[in-house]
């Protein structure tokens, strides 16, 4: 457990639950962010908002350059298929279930929401079992 | 107003995941990677948020009406179904792929890194897919309402 930073995942773990608040108690509004970006590329009438909050959250990293820590490109799979077809995983099964990480994960088990809590479990149990699969070769 | 709000509001998002170190998705995976050097940092970071979240939601309720709109959009649906976890199986998969979830994904964006633009490419088309699919699907059951599906988040 040496990468355990229990101290910097607290803080911002209250960060990301701050701005789930505060989303609420102005636009009373789920801070779910597969439901903010789905909105975009369809047919809701509530663009402004939605498009400003995706672009905070492409501005956090970009302002924390300003005070001196640069954001480095994220480790990808080598496989281009890989990515895609996690790409298309991660949007429709979002979709399907209604939520992802931030809208099922936090927002949802937050209100003690049975769906999201089922949701919730489910997706990170698969998640540990194919990266089981994936790092272990387990079953294989 | 609005927008201004919601631009404050994904800043502050992407400042606990920044902080968090959960804009990584190495750190991610070493969270679900349960067999191998584990690192529960998501457990706090989910711990931490869920305390705040749910003293600011009851807060939220108390109060009945958000500051700058009609009313709390509150997700009303309580049934567990087979679209629930089947989405929920999905997304786990795509998850433990990479490492990325919607939120992260999309503040890696900022990185210009070429993996990243194609696996929200990838996100987003599988988003759009599920919406004509659903709408094809529901279209005869729904023609008279234009209303849009439902969701938790």
């Amino acid at each position: 457990m040496e990468n355990f930073t229990p101290l910097s995942a607290a803080i911002g773990g209250a960060l990301i639950g701050l701005s789930a608040v505060l989303l609420m108690l102005t636009a009373g509004r789920i801070a779910g962010i597969s439901g903010i970006v789905d909105g975009l590329i369809g047919s809701a009438h509530d663009k402004g908002w939605r498009a400003a909050f995706v672009a905070g959250l492409i501005l956090a990293p970009l302002a924390a350059k300003l005070v001196g820590f640069t954001l480095p490109p994220p480790r990808m799979p080598g496989s281009w298929l890989v990515v895609i077809l996690a790409g298309l995983l991660v949007g429709f099964g979002s979709r399907l279930g209604g939520g992802c990480t931030s809208g099922h994960g936090v927002c949802g088990v937050a209100r003690l929401s049975p769906r999201s809590l089922v949701a919730t479990l489910v997706f990170m149990g698969t998640a540990m079992v194919v990266v089981a699969i994936v790092r272990h070769g387990l079953g294989g | 107003m609005l927008p201004l709000v919601g631009l404050f509001c994904g800043f502050v998002f992407g400042c606990g995941l920044l902080v968090s170190g959960m804009v990584s998705p190495a750190k991610v995976l070493a969270f679900l990677d349960v067999l191998g050097a584990w690192d529960p940092s998501l457990a706090v970071v989910m711990a931490a948020a869920l305390a705040v979240t749910a003293t600011g939601f009851a807060l939220a309720r108390r109060r009945g009406r958000p500051l700058l709109a009609e009313r709390c959009d509150w997700p009303t649906r309580s049934t567990i179904d087979a679209p629930l976890a089947l989405g929920a199986v999905t997304f786990g998969a795509g998850w433990g792929l990479v490492g990325l979830c919607p939120g992260p994904a999309v503040e890696n964006l900022a990185t210009l890194s070429p993996p990243v633009l194609v696996f929200v490419a990838a996100m987003l088309a599988g988003m759009a897919l599920h919406d004509v699919w659903q709408r094809r699907r529901t279209a005869p059951a729904r023609a008279a309402s234009a209303a849009p599906v439902e969701a938790d988040g």
